[in-house]
């Protein structure tokens, strides 16, 4: 596709102290580097190499993607809210590739 | 379909059809080319669309045969500028996603059109030709062995209701003539070439077979 672009969903507020479900979706190939095209030449890899979210500012979770992961990786995982805030999520990987999204958390 | 596919379809954050879709909301809202109309400029809000996935393929006058959605998509961005997209390209595919994800939920309502008629017959032959080195015809996995296996996987029964579809083997969106394609050159016969009139007849027969079921655009398959 011709841009990078992800979905991300979380709760519209949460109350303090819960912790809560975040999902994310990135639009990418993830060639592994072991395939081989139509002509027999191999496909360079190309990854998605790191995830990471922050939690204004703080990193709250993050994972490291490999070739065994499939196209347009999904991850989820679980937060604790402490306060409103901003959470920012970033793909980086392999021929510079780097996606950034950010979402903004209501915290009641 | 597997309760974990099943699932991945049904929620918008872990369906991958839905990176299309919002690939394709933008393009909407984008002229293919400078100084030209998006889609937006003349449709309005996509939601105007809800409906015309499941009446499609419809017959065109000015043509003079049946045109898929995806073509009648092409058509109209052509008379905007916009360069022949190529099959399987991913703007292609997200304007269809887009465009048939307007008419989630409702039931498949063919075209009734009397001009269509003689199409749809056509379709339903091609249903029923022995094809290829293996010498099948659709009807006879689609029909006759529904639910059973082929390897691993189970043979569905070949409804064309959630195309373009996000396809766990493509690892990515493709469209029902690719589909189509892939049982062709799977009973070892020669696929049709993409927008061939074969293809659209098919689809003419399949949304008629699928009537009244509901639609589920991006729909996620094995």
């Amino acid at each position: 596709m011709t841009r990078a672009r992800a979905l991300v969903s979380l709760p519209a507020s949460v109350r303090r102290g819960e912790s809560f479900e975040v999902r994310t979706l990135v639009n990418h190939p993830m060639e592994t580097g072991y395939r081989r095209d139509a002509g027999g030449a191999l496909l360079p890899r190309d990854l998605v190499r790191r995830f990471a979210c922050h939690y204004d500012g703080e990193l709250v979770f993050a994972a490291e993607l490999h070739a065994a992961v499939a196209a347009n990786p999904y991850l989820a995982f679980h937060v604790r809210a402490v306060a409103s805030g901003t959470l920012v999520f970033t793909w980086e990987g392999d021929n510079g590739f780097r996606h950034s999204e950010s979402r903004a958390l209501n915290v009641t | 379909m597997s309760p974990a596919t099943q699932a991945m379809q049904r929620d918008d954050s872990q369906n991958p059809g839905m990176l299309w879709v919002a690939e394709g909301a933008s393009l909407w809202s984008r002229p293919p080319s400078a100084g030209q109309h998006s889609c937006a400029d003349c449709h309005g809000d996509a939601a105007s669309l809800r409906g015309v996935a499941v009446r499609y393929p419809r017959f065109d006058a000015r043509l003079g045969r049946p045109v898929a959605l995806d073509e009648r998509i092409a058509q109209c961005r052509a008379r905007q500028g916009a360069a022949r997209p190529a099959p399987e390209s991913d703007e292609w595919l997200a304007l269809q996603a887009f465009v048939s994800h307007q008419s989630r939920g409702l039931p498949v309502a063919p075209d009734d059109d009397p001009r269509l008629a003689p199409y749809r017959e056509r379709g339903r032959q091609l249903w029923q030709q022995r094809i290829g080195a293996l010498n099948l015809a659709c009807t006879h996995c689609h029909d006759g062995l529904a639910g059973g296996r082929l390897g691993g996987s189970t043979i569905p029964q070949g409804h064309p209701t959630g195309y373009p579809i996000y396809r766990l083997e493509w690892q990515g969106l493709g469209s029902l003539q690719r589909r189509l394609r892939g049982c062709m050159s799977g009973v070892r016969a020669d696929p049709a070439p993409y927008g061939a009139p074969d293809l659209v007849d098919l689809e003419l027969f399949l949304m008629d077979r699928a009537r009244g079921m509901a639609w589920e655009t991006p729909a996620v398959r094995p």
